[in-house]
């Protein structure tokens, strides 16, 4: 099998795959990072939601080899207010869909910082504008939460928003 | 999934010729409808050839001011550009309605145009589909059918395209590059998508051999005053039941100067409203008009036993997106 050379949390990790694996199935069944989930498996839950070079991708939808020397975040990877804020304000109940929740919303706050618009942007033309509640709903669409933890999900944001 | 050899390509030249050398080979660039199709069984290939470090992601405004958008552009950088939000907003719009925030970082502008229908009897295996197994039937016809298309269906296939960007794209008159060994070419876009016919696994214009280098968009100042509108079962994140994608410009004396409409979720293609493009140019701009716009576009429209609410949503949205762009347009 070939060797596959993965970057992850600052690590360099060398693999034996084939093509066909997953980025979700290395991180999960090669490299032992149970932190992302998979919940669908097709891209439709967000639950395996990682960054790459800081850009949330979910991670059941492309090759672990498209993303070989490229800088990828797990929830193991990662240290921000945002996970506090989870628990603060029970942004969360049985806990699955929250590893996701937390990369997603990670590069959603870098994008919105950005001045990328949303669905819910009414003014394409002016950049910047407050990050509302109904600007988080719909940017973290991707996300779903089978218990429902939505308000949680976020107030956590929005506390931690700038 | 099926085991493939997995070639990563370095540039343009060797792609093509990798594509040209493997028949039974398929480009990979996002993967975000590619890599679930080759995990279902229904995409096959025996060498998948990964061109996203290929570069052709940039956005450049040409000498005579149209704008040449890179196939690999993702779609959240393509709908976060200052140009298309202040030039063409209904393709930002259109684009921001599809998928999710994660999905639309790893799709890209080539790739939207070749995704496929997510009709569910093309997904389940053990359903007659005609774009899947060419002869086998269509089970749609009969079936639950309420996310299917009402315009350019035939006998043999009603799969909706489910493209947001493409239906922005078709109204805004863009053209695709493709190359190949062979040669370059330009296909409008209007003309990329195939109508199913009799031979509904066929999709588009695109040859085997055939990468899609870009996408073009002309110069149309009408485009500043344009919107796109979804209707969808949920407020953000699904399929559209209908899209309306339109652009109008109002002279002075009250009457339509230049006009640019397209549907989607209705269409087996991307569905540029040439009929109902036909009533409003050169007519005054009131609801009568609109209305009479909307029936002409959706005169041809069959529907089927549960999706025929589309037709009259279609109509009611055109009306309601055109009246939107009257007021949008006098404000500004």
């Amino acid at each position: 099998m070939p060797d596959l050379r993965l970057r992850v949390n600052g690590r360099q990790e060398v693999l034996s795959a084939q093509p066909q694996v997953s980025l979700l199935d290395a991180l999960r069944e090669y490299l032992g990072l149970t932190g992302t989930k998979k919940g669908c498996d097709q891209g439709a839950c967000g639950a395996c939601t990682v960054l790459v070079d800081g850009v949330r991708i979910v991670s059941c939808l492309t090759l672990a080899v498209q993303y070989e020397d490229r800088e990828i975040t797990t929830i193991e990877g990662v240290d921000h207010p945002l996970q506090e804020a989870f628990v603060r304000h029970d942004g969360l109940q049985c806990g699955y869909c929250t590893s996701g929740q937390i990369c997603s919303a990670i590069g959603m706050l870098a994008e919105h910082k950005e001045g990328a618009p949303s669905a819910a942007t009414e003014h394409l033309a002016v950049t910047g504008g407050e990050l509302t509640a109904a600007e988080i709903r719909e940017r973290m669409s991707g996300n779903i939460c089978r218990c429902g933890a939505y308000n949680g999900i976020v107030d956590a944001i929005r506390e931690v928003a700038p | 999934m099926k085991t493939f050899a997995y070639v990563r390509a370095a540039d343009v030249d060797t792609a093509l010729q990798s594509i040209t050398s493997e028949p039974r080979a398929k480009f990979l660039a996002g993967g975000t409808n590619l890599v679930d199709l080759m995990r279902e069984g229904i995409e096959r290939p025996e060498t998948v050839i990964d061109i996203t470090r290929l570069p052709l992601d940039e956005i450049e405004e040409l000498a005579d001011g149209r704008l040449r958008i890179g196939a690999l552009v993702r779609n959240s950088r393509l709908a976060a550009d200052p140009l298309i939000r202040t030039r063409y907003p209904m393709l930002s719009q259109a684009i921001l309605h599809g998928a999710s925030g994660q999905l639309r970082n790893m799709a890209t502008v080539g790739g939207n145009l070749l995704q496929r229908t997510r009709c569910l009897y093309f997904y389940d295996e053990a359903s007659a589909c005609n774009k899947r197994e060419p002869g086998a039937g269509c089970a749609a016809l009969e079936g639950f059918n309420r996310g299917n298309a009402v315009l350019g269906t035939s006998d043999h296939c009603v799969a909706t395209h489910p493209s947001d960007m493409a239906v922005a794209l078709a109204a805004l008159d863009a053209t695709v590059e493709v190359k190949s060994t062979r040669g370059t070419r330009n296909i409008a876009l209007t003309e990329f998508h195939r109508l199913p016919g009799a031979t509904p696994h066929l999709e588009t214009e695109l040859d085997a051999d055939e990468l899609i280098t870009a996408v073009e968009l002309p110069v149309l100042p009408v485009a500043a005053n344009s919107r796109f509108r979804k209707v969808r079962d949920r407020v953000s994140y699904a399929f559209a039941l209908v899209s309306v994608a339109a652009a109008m410009e109002v002279g002075e004396d009250g009457t339509i100067g230049a006009i640019r409409l397209a549907l989607g979720g209705v269409g087996t293609k991307p569905w540029r409203a040439y009929e109902a493009e036909q009533v409003l140019l050169g007519a005054a701009a009131t609801e009568e008009t609109f209305h009479r716009a909307a029936e002409a576009e959706l005169a041809s429209a069959t529907g089927l036993s549960g999706n025929s609410f589309k037709i009259d949503l279609a109509r009611r949205t055109i009306v309601a997106v055109l009246r939107q762009l009257l007021t949008d347009g006098s404000a500004a």
